[in-house]
């Protein structure tokens, strides 16, 4: 029988790498995903599981070092958030060009500067085109969920890419929540013995990993590691076929909710999918409008075809973006979800949104407010304020 | 483990396990420093090869080119030190698993500004954990890869391409780290100082010495650029030589915090013995320049003097 | 039949399929199929008959193309010799002259 229990998302990660018992973890702290490596310290001072746990100097040395593990063998796995994770960048690269299954727990927060220790996107989303597949969490139990469904999209043959497993800081990370607990056998059958087919120690084999590359060899390379994204696709769905197995619970790249009929949808990733269902929930029981939501999971791969397909009824359609990317247009959601929709030929108007930068708090009437806007859209086809803030404070009346 | 004796033959007929084929300069010091360094391995060991971004890295490993007969990795540049520790540590995690019969050595090498300046960090934070591993430094003072830029490694009044002497600029203003004291400073177990000589038995016992000592070991060498310096290829052994024998380079250990001068010259000869055949010091040898080289030769004299009190303590 | 050549797997037209993973390589010293001789611009000749065998040549080669077997140096392996004539400027005997060309 699954357990019953009271975690944070910070936690219940923990918990997770307890059950999985991977072989190394170096690691580094920093607000507000302190508190995994801390958690995972006490597993290894009680004797609970025998990682070893690599105390690293800073965020870039926590990746190289796993990195090194990684390729040499072992099942690493590391935890960060925001400027560890920009100290990290350029070994994000290396890690996914190395073609290296490490899973990584990222709980999002604000990058400097100014510096902020609260959620938003903008570390995770600076990262999205570093080769890392991306799985993002509602709560504290799809964020168990997908770190341990981690590990078989990452060692996947198919795939070999590493995972980076996401969690709104604070919102998530330090939120109590209900959460069922997967019992261990069961998580250690689910993930499975790691065993590589090449690495460092292997007796049988000398390998050389991380050569210069010249141009006749860099975009073959990359062309080869597009692939993987590619067939990440299938393996994604294949694992959480079998969780659903498993548990019962049901993952895909993407959580429909309300969209059987909806003519106006929303567009999130994370935490804020909460506060958007209770604003359908209440605008349906209220008004009878069609109003609907689009759960991101997976934002890499992204899965293009079926978020225009998702989409393809609605009238307007608000994309809900929690970074900048300072193109002076779009976020990056928008951006790609926009492009989507235009490969599908569709009509739908779309808006876009910048909401809770640096943790700022969006509620169930803000998400009313944004049905309302795409109600008008739809009626008028003009799109007013096609980037749009809440909750930001101005001097004019529309941003654009 | 440690042998007593240097059997020069005999080592000379170890396998070589750095192979020709890679793409370093003819006359490069770098390469002499890896096969020495490598050879001290002892022939049933195996050893996970680390490297910093750098001359070496780009020439010894050019896809599909592995100049290798052992596993390798390269990383990227500031990262050496981290790299290999995550090596290192997944090795002990899985020989306790049972997943791994033989036994590992683990050695990175990084040029001076891989080491001493973008590396430092990481260099630090893997020494002070302590791994069982070893950290060599190829120091050509500069960074040669990017074509001879000025680093921390780089000896004063240096002409670099970032320091260029010019008429109102005599060369790189500081003077150098001194790294390997740096490194003694972290109370590993094991640190040395070297550079080539004729039969290599400072090198070879050092690099046995640190590869065989249990815990993080740190080797620093000078191992001579050519196209940096400024030199003619063959002369080699000569500059390296006149860099002992002048005290700009002292051959030293540091053995549990017991610091051991490995040679002291008969006769310690003038800096300009080493200067002078370098043209990347050209430019000291102007008149109007003696005041320099005084300098020069006090900041040795100087650290030569500290250098054997530590020894004699 | 197959070449053991690295290059006959993996070169410069190779098509994206054939890249290995992640660029792993899982041999050992595959440099070796690389020629560098081809830098030369001076020779190192060896005149067996002065040579003492003392093995000081050997160390200082930055290309490991003094290949020593049991004690006993033997000829240079000149698919990798670059010529840069340390060697011959630290032989006690003489034994090695460098040649001008390949």
């Amino acid at each position: 029988m699954a357990v019953r229990e009271r975690l944070s998302g910070n936690e219940a990660v923990a918990y997770a790498v307890k059950q999985i018992n991977p072989d190394v973890m170096p690691a580094f702290p920093i607000t507000p995903s302190t508190e995994i490596p801390q958690y995972v310290a006490n597993y290894i001072a009680n004797g609970e599981i025998d990682t070893e746990f690599i105390h690293v100097e800073s965020e870039h040395s926590a990746m190289s070092a796993t990195i090194g593990a990684s390729a040499a063998g072992a099942r690493a796995v590391t935890a960060t958030s925001s400027c560890g994770m920009a100290l990290m960048w350029e070994e994000l690269y290396v890690a996914a060009s190395n073609r290296l299954p490490i899973v990584l727990a990222l709980v999002n927060r604000a990058l400097s500067g100014p510096i902020n220790i609260n959620a938003d996107h903008s570390d995770s989303m600076g990262a999205r085109d570093s080769g890392w597949i991306q799985i993002y969490a509602e709560s504290n139990q799809e964020v168990y969920d997908n770190f341990i469904q981690a590990f078989p999209i990452a060692e996947d043959k198919r795939v070999h890419l590493p995972v980076m497993v996401c969690q709104d800081g604070f919102i998530t990370s330090h939120g109590v929540e209900n959460i069922l607990l997967v019992e261990d056998d069961k998580v250690k059958q689910f993930v499975g013995e790691y065993e590589p087919e090449h690495y460092l120690l292997k007796e049988t084999e000398r390998m050389a990993l991380g050569p210069y590359a010249v141009s006749n060899y860099y975009m073959e390379t990359k062309r080869a590691q597009r692939q993987a994204m590619c067939s990440a696709r299938e393996v994604i769905l294949e694992v959480a076929a079998r969780f659903e197995e498993m548990t019962g619970r049901k993952y895909s790249f993407f959580e429909e909710y309300q969209m059987e009929d909806a003519e106006y949808a929303v567009v999130i990733i994370g935490s804020a999918a909460g506060t958007c269902k209770a604003a359908v929930e209440e605008i349906r029981a209220a008004t009878g409008k069609k109003v609907g939501l689009l759960k991101i999971r997976v934002f890499r791969p992204f899965p293009e075809e079926e978020i225009a397909k998702a989409l393809s009824k609605v009238k307007s359609v608000a994309v809900m973006d929690r970074s900048e990317m300072f193109s002076a247009t779009s976020g990056p959601l928008g951006a790609e979800v926009r492009a989507a929709m235009y490969q599908a030929h569709s009509t739908a108007e779309v808006v876009n949104y910048f909401y809770g930068l640096g943790g700022r708090d969006i509620t169930v009437s803000d998400f009313k407010k944004v049905y309302d806007n795409l109600e008008m859209i739809a009626k008028t086809h003009v799109v007013t304020g096609m980037y749009e803030y809440i909750g930001l404070r101005s001097a004019q009346s529309e941003e654009v | 483990m440690e042998k007593t004796t240097y059997n020069f033959k005999e080592v000379m007929s170890k396998p070589e396990r750095l192979a020709p084929g890679h793409r370093m300069c003819a006359g490069c010091g770098g390469t002499i420093t890896v096969r020495t360094v490598l050879r001290a391995l002892e022939e049933g060991d195996r050893a996970v090869i680390g490297n910093a971004t750098g001359c070496l890295e780009v020439s010894s490993f050019m896809y599909p080119y592995t100049a290798y007969e052992d596993s390798y990795i390269h990383n990227a540049f500031e990262n050496a030190g981290a790299t290999l520790s995550g090596v290192e540590t997944a090795y002990h995690v899985l020989k306790k698993k049972g997943k791994i019969k033989e036994n590992f050595k683990f050695i990175t090498f990084g040029g001076d500004g891989g080491t001493y300046d973008i590396g430092f960090q990481s260099l630090s934070g893997a020494m002070e954990r302590g791994h069982d591993m070893v950290y060599v430094c190829y120091d050509n003072g500069a960074y040669m890869n990017t074509g001879t830029q000025r680093s921390s490694a780089t000896p004063q009044y240096a002409d670099t391409t970032t320091t260029p002497a010019g008429s109102v600029s005599s060369g790189k203003v500081q003077v150098r780290k001194d790294l390997a004291a740096i490194m003694a400073e972290h109370h590993i177990p094991y640190v040395g100082q070297s550079t080539f000589t004729s039969n290599f038995k400072d090198l070879y016992t050092k690099a046995q010495k640190a590869i065989y000592t249990p815990g993080a070991a740190f080797l620093n060498v000078m191992s001579p650029c050519p196209r940096g310096w400024g030199y003619e290829p063959s002369e080699m052994m000569t500059i390296c030589k006149l860099a002992v024998d002048t005290c700009y380079w002292p051959v030293f250990e540091v053995i549990e915090g017991k610091w051991i001068l490995n040679y002291e010259p008969k006769n310690k000869l003038p800096i300009e013995d080493f200067l002078k055949p370098q043209r990347r010091f050209k430019h000291l040898f102007k008149k109007g320049n003696e005041e320099l080289i005084g300098k020069f030769q006090e900041e040795i004299d100087h650290r030569w003097e500290e250098l054997k009190s530590r020894c004699s303590l | 039949m197959a070449s053991d050549k690295i290059y006959d797997k993996i070169h410069e037209q190779s098509p994206w399929q054939d890249i290995t993973e992640g660029n792993k390589i899982f041999e050992a010293a595959t440099s070796k199929d690389f020629c560098t001789g081809e830098w030369r611009t001076a020779t190192p000749m060896w005149a067996v008959e002065r040579c003492k065998q003392c093995l000081l040549c050997t160390p200082v080669c930055p290309d490991s193309s003094i290949p020593v077997t049991a004690g006993k140096r033997e000829d240079f392996d000149y698919d990798h010799c670059k010529g840069c004539g340390i060697c011959a400027k630290v032989c006690p005997f003489g034994a090695i002259s460098m040649r001008e060309g390949k």
